[in-house]
């Protein structure tokens, strides 16, 4: 027997032009922020752009953009609901607000149902919220989707870094495009994981500084951007040439 | 409901039709004859929607084949205390069923263990839609 969803998922993924997988080794580093505002800031820039949150377990952009189970609408497929202009999927949209305890098997199950009964038609980027760590979501992407492009996100934090380093090498290891290692949440002026990034080989995408008022402005697109963390993500994107 | 292209049945049988395409391409098929289907009844898939989809999407190669689809079961089985049990669907109320038909693992948000009332159950059988098998001729 033969599961035939995984011969769909590059066709459908076919009409997105790249596909940016923000990841990091530990959970707390701010990858969902990130991710979430990082689509937001390409969708400023006049691109089409989908965030797709795959922390199916503990899923939070939905939070960050201020959205209350949007539904995607049924079309020979599942065409992403359209919010704040992006074209969003989460699987809020189908757990609501209650626990999904999901074992890997199960993990792997939705996300290849996922990306095999998605639209995402013509899309310039699609921005990927990955659940942390080196298991079932990281290998399930090697595995089905061609082209992924991996943004790690890092803290300052030695321990964050470590399980960080550990993403990339395995990345490295099979030759997975890595646009570069971002540090988030920073304290302090301090190169010491700028120095470790460079002593991997990777491009240090730059140090994006602690701001206290991301918090108040989750639920609320507008203000996220207005945010010192929005504006040096922006810095950052302007620097990673992505566009 | 047949002809009403909003459905996610078509999704399904277009995944179907792709990986039968690489099969018949791999294994230089010439003529197609039979390809079986199964689909878990946890899914609910639209039996008739799928099949109007598999007959509108087929190319060439399918023009004469028999599209046989299967329902399975779906079987449950939890791991904490090892109580089997079948799906039904009037487990789940109408939205419920929905999220379901869309992405079967929702169901861990829905239902719990008969027994135990544990959410860690797995899915032993009747899940989704499988290409059981393809009959032709090289």
């Amino acid at each position: 027997m033969l599961d035939p969803r995984a011969s769909i998922i590059n066709e459908r993924l076919r009409p997105v032009r790249r596909i940016v997988a923000v990841s990091s080794g530990k959970g707390g580093v701010g990858k969902s922020l990130v991710a979430s505002t990082l689509a937001l800031l390409l969708a400023r820039r006049s691109f089409s752009v989908g965030l797709f949150d795959l922390d199916f377990t503990s899923p939070s952009t939905h939070l960050i953009l201020g959205v209350d189970r949007v539904q995607p609408v049924e079309d020979r497929g599942l065409v992403p609901a359209f919010v704040h202009g992006l074209k969003y999927m989460s699987i809020v949209a189908y757990s609501g607000d209650r626990a999904l305890p999901l074992r890997g098997a199960d993990f792997s199950n939705a996300l290849i149902e996922l990306f095999a009964v998605t639209r995402w038609d013509a899309t310039d980027f699609l921005v990927l919220d990955m659940p942390p760590g080196i298991s079932d979501a990281v290998l399930d992407m090697l595995r089905l989707v061609e082209r992924a492009e991996f943004l790690i996100v890092t803290t300052s934090s030695l321990l964050a870094f470590e399980t960080v380093r550990k993403l990339a090498e395995l990345l490295r290891g099979l030759n997975v495009p890595v646009l570069g290692i971002l540090e988030n949440m920073k304290m302090r002026e301090d190169d010491s994981i700028k120095r470790k990034v460079k002593a991997i080989g990777l491009p240090y995408l730059g140090g994006v500084p602690f701001d206290p008022m991301v918090e108040e402005a989750i639920g609320r697109v507008d203000a996220l951007l207005e945010t010192a963390f929005a504006r040096s993500l922006n810095d950052v994107l302007s620097r990673l040439n992505l566009c | 409901m047949v002809g009403n292209f909003k459905m996610h049945e078509w999704a399904l049988a277009e995944a179907v039709l792709a990986a039968a395409s690489q099969v018949v391409e791999r294994e230089g098929l010439k003529v197609v004859r039979e390809v079986r289907i199964r689909v878990g009844e946890l899914q609910q898939v639209e039996l008739e929607l799928f099949e109007f989809a598999l007959s509108q999407l087929k190319t060439d190669i399918f023009k004469d084949a028999k599209f046989v689809v299967e329902t399975q079961r779906a079987r449950l089985k939890c791991r904490v205390c090892g109580y089997e049990w079948v799906f039904r669907k009037n487990e789940l109320d109408r939205d419920s069923a929905e999220a379901v038909h869309f992405v079967p693992e929702a169901l861990h948000a829905y239902i719990k263990c008969p027994k135990c009332g544990s959410p860690d159950f797995e899915v032993v059988e009747g899940r989704g839609v499988w290409l059981e098998s393809i009959i032709g001729v090289k």
